[in-house]
């Protein structure tokens, strides 16, 4: 039966009537799972090639606020699992989708939600394919937070990993860095700032598609999520045994986030991003990444930054214009806004 | 210490509490201006003001600032001629 | 003209390192035998770092990291009635961010934030104002934390509550000036410094002769520096070139932000709502006198330590870490790599002595920007 309600109650929580008509109206219309069983039920054939392995991650979801210029939860929540399965060279098949809920939160928010969860799943090619709610009592969560499971297959051969990394192999990112995090800042108002700045919340499955089409040796890639461009690379230098120098003046990064970090004292390095990946490359197969990448609307704006070198293990650095060199480590917690 | 950024008065939001909008690289916050008003509020639209903690410190002497960029492209081009010269001499060197 | 990026040019840098070296040359700077020069401001600190200006400069020059980090220098005491105050009832107890990971002795205010105090991070005492007219039946106290350049904006802020009778608005005041710690390193007889950048935002404010005394007094050059590489590196060469022609002068490169007599309203509003108090405690240098401020008795209605009943009280000096060299680093006697606890009991995750705790501390910068891994190597 169609939901009535304005607002989400512990009713809809209960196992009864209400929850069903919740999942249904709300959650499987849009979705459309094949079944209403406790389980989704895959053709296995879709992984059955020899030498295809299963790929296979989750993720939870909680931003304030839920919705944000450039997205909502629900975009995250599917882009962030595609991003994952993606950047490890999988293609992804099918998300898992559970909600908690707080109760008193608006029905028409739940809706705005699926809706483009929905969308981005259609435009990534996955099926959601399963999942769950629960409401809690008010205080019990913060409006909604979305925990997102998915399965992809990595076809035979195929093998990213950042130990793969090699000295002259070149970074790539695909665009600009820190949107994401300078929108969520903007949006939450607590600075009082404004700007016209956009979430980067995009999926990357069909860019890395057609990275690996053109560009088959590249080495590894991995989305720069929380900690930003920055963390990852530390990563990836510590897991592949290389240093990694990057170029100040080649980092893509919007005027009005330079700005939101000049009056914040935040380095925009370490600001997060939701559809921005780093990929490393041999230099011979780079201008092809390049140009693979700058043909898929979510690499457009794609160059490179920087490369691996030898040197110390883990070691990223960043060179200046004029010459200078800093290291670009780890942060301890998260970047707090700062007056000197 | 004292993190100070460059921004330009855009709009006059509440004159009684001195307040104004202030951008710095499209972003755009409300600051105080009590600091820099020694005349009419309205004269301050369009001015470079220096912004710290949410208050314009200081107008920017755009005067001085040129003043000093002139002294430092000179500083540039004196080196670029000194080292173009080097360049010839060890060019020089090389050649015997 | 944006007044930034223009600052940032290689070309002209190229010009001011080989002046630099150039006169370094002349007057006999080496590496063993090296010119020291102090950066007074924290801000500084971070655009040396930030640029890797320290390893462009020649040999013979040697940065110094002052004290001008009001967050490095925060007794872990004050942090402590910090949370006392955050933590009664129907307060809303607001910080710049800065100040949020900052150790007393029973944690930080971030942890006193998970523990359930309403602490909220603003950019500025204005957004605390805010909070105060929007939550008429809570108190908001605002943190006023910082030297001269932040100084004016929380006695405007406190004025401004006075106007509008907004009586559930404090300032729990924390302000400290920069020239008393300056003259207490000069009186150090182990002094080594030969020269100082001054701090431009400070300047800006209270103008450029409160430091008269460093030329005057001590015979140092000073030369009051802006925040781009280029103000950084013109600075160096204007301090060189006073040492290399036996001058000791107070000199202003930044001059576009900076006027000779500062600023006069914050000057009268500082004045106005604040008053010195006979001594205050710096973090890693002990007490120093009328180093502090605190709000005049006509204005105690907006201050936090009459309204809470929580005064700066001076306890004996803190203890520090056995060993632990922040006081010699900020006399520039010893290198943060030099401190037996650099990279081991202390590090930015978990900070022992002053300098480690914020970015802008000596050896929170050395850490991050490349000492703590050079030293290991």
């Amino acid at each position: 039966m169609a939901l009535k309600d304005e607002r989400v109650t512990l009713a809809h929580g209960g196992g009864g009537r209400a929850m069903r008509d919740l999942i249904e109206d709300v959650f499987t219309s849009v979705f459309r799972p094949d079944g209403m069983e406790d389980q989704a039920r895959l053709q296995a054939a879709a992984l059955a090639e020899p030498g295809a392995r299963l790929a296979f991650t989750t993720d939870s979801f909680v931003v304030d606020p839920v919705e944000f210029p450039g997205g909502d939860i629900g975009t995250l929540a599917v882009c962030g699992t595609v991003n994952d399965l993606a950047v490890g060279g999988a293609k992804p098949l099918w998300i898992s989708a559970a909600f908690i809920i707080e109760e008193g939160v608006e029905v028409a928010l739940l809706r705005r939600i699926v809706a483009s969860m929905a969308a981005e799943a259609d435009k990534a090619g996955v099926k959601i394919v399963t999942g769950d709610t629960k409401v809690v009592e008010r205080g019990g969560a913060d409006g909604v937070f979305v925990t997102t499971s998915g399965v992809g297959v990595i076809p035979p051969g195929r093998d990213l990993r950042a130990m793969n990394i090699r000295p002259g192999d070149v970074a790539i990112v695909n665009g600009v860095l820190g949107d994401h995090g300078a929108a969520i800042l903007a949006a939450r108002g607590e600075m009082a700032l404004s700007a016209e700045i956009a979430s980067d919340c995009q999926g990357l499955g069909h860019l890395m598609e057609a990275v690996l089409v053109t560009a088959p040796g590249a080495r590894a890639a991995r989305d720069a999520t929380r900690g930003g461009v920055a963390a990852v690379l530390n990563e990836m230098a510590e897991a592949a045994g290389v240093a990694i120098e990057i170029e100040e003046d080649a980092l893509p990064i919007r005027a009005e986030v330079r700005g939101m970090c000049e009056i914040l004292g935040l380095d925009p390095l370490y600001l997060a991003n939701e559809g921005t990946l780093v990929l490393f490359v041999p230099e011979a197969q780079a201008e092809a990444a390049l140009q693979a990448m700058r043909g898929t609307e979510a690499g457009r704006g794609a160059v490179a930054i920087g490369r691996a070198v030898a040197g110390a293990p883990g070691r990223v650095s960043l060179r200046s214009a004029f010459g200078g060199s800093r290291i670009v480590d780890m942060l301890v917690g998260e970047q707090l806004p700062r007056i000197c | 210490m004292c993190l100070g950024i460059p921004g330009q008065i855009v709009a006059l939001t509440d004159p009684e509490r001195m307040l104004a909008l202030a951008e710095i690289s499209g972003v755009r916050r409300e600051v105080n201006v009590a600091p820099v008003a020694s005349g009419p509020l309205e004269d301050l639209v369009g001015k470079w003001i220096l912004i710290h903690v949410g208050f314009a410190m200081a107008l920017i002497d755009e005067d001085e600032a040129a003043a000093t960029l002139q002294a430092l492209r000179e500083l540039g081009e004196a080196q670029a001629e000194l080292d173009a010269m080097a360049a010839g001499d060890a060019a020089l060197e090389g050649g015997q | 003209m944006r007044f930034a990026e223009e600052f940032r040019d290689p070309k002209a840098a190229r010009a001011l390192l080989a002046q630099i070296a150039g006169v370094a040359d002349e007057i006999g700077a080496t590496r063993e035998a090296p010119v020291r020069i102090m950066e007074i401001c924290g801000g500084h600190t971070h655009a040396i770092f930030r640029y890797g200006l320290d390893k462009l400069v020649h040999e013979g020059i040697e940065f110094i990291h002052g004290p001008g980090c009001p967050v490095c220098v925060l007794p872990m005491k004050r942090v402590d009635e910090c949370i006392e105050i955050a933590e009664k009832d129907g307060v809303i107890f607001t910080t710049f961010g800065d100040a949020m990971r900052v150790p007393g002795t029973r944690g930080s205010l971030m942890q006193a934030k998970a523990a359930g105090a309403d602490i909220r991070m603003v950019y500025s005492p204005l957004d605390a104002l805010e909070l105060a007219r929007r939550n008429p039946d809570r108190e908001v106290v605002f943190f006023g934390l910082g030297f001269e350049t932040t100084t004016p904006s929380t006695a405007l802020s406190i004025q401004a509550a006075a106007r509008e009778g907004l009586a559930n608005f404090s300032v729990f005041c924390t302000h400290i000036t920069v020239p008393p710690p300056i003259r207490a390193l000069l009186d150090d007889p182990h002094m080594v410094l030969d020269g100082f950048v001054g701090p431009g935002h400070v300047s800006m404010v209270i103008g450029t002769h409160p430091f008269d005394f460093i030329a005057d007094d001590y015979g140092k050059p000073v030369v009051v520096a802006g925040f781009e590489p280029l103000d950084l590196l013109q600075s160096v060469l204007m301090v060189l070139r006073q040492i290399g022609e036996g001058r000791a002068e107070v000199e202003n490169q930044y001059a576009r932000v900076v006027p000779e007599h500062g600023n006069p309203v914050s000057l009268a509003a500082i004045t106005d709502v604040y008053e010195t108090r006979p001594s205050f405690e710096w973090r890693g240098l002990g007490e120093i006198e009328e180093s502090g401020l605190r709000i005049r008795d006509r204005y105690r209605a907006f201050d936090a330590e009459a309204k809470f009943g929580i005064g700066y009280g001076a306890v004996a000096a803190e203890e520090l870490a056995e060993g632990c060299a922040c006081g010699a680093v900020m006399a520039g006697r010893a290198k943060p790599v030099e401190c037996p606890h650099f990279g081991r009991g202390c590090t930015p995750d978990d900070p022992l002595g002053a300098l480690m705790v914020s970015s802008e501390g000596a050896c929170a910068a050395y850490y991050r920007y490349g000492g703590a891994r050079a030293a290991a190597e």
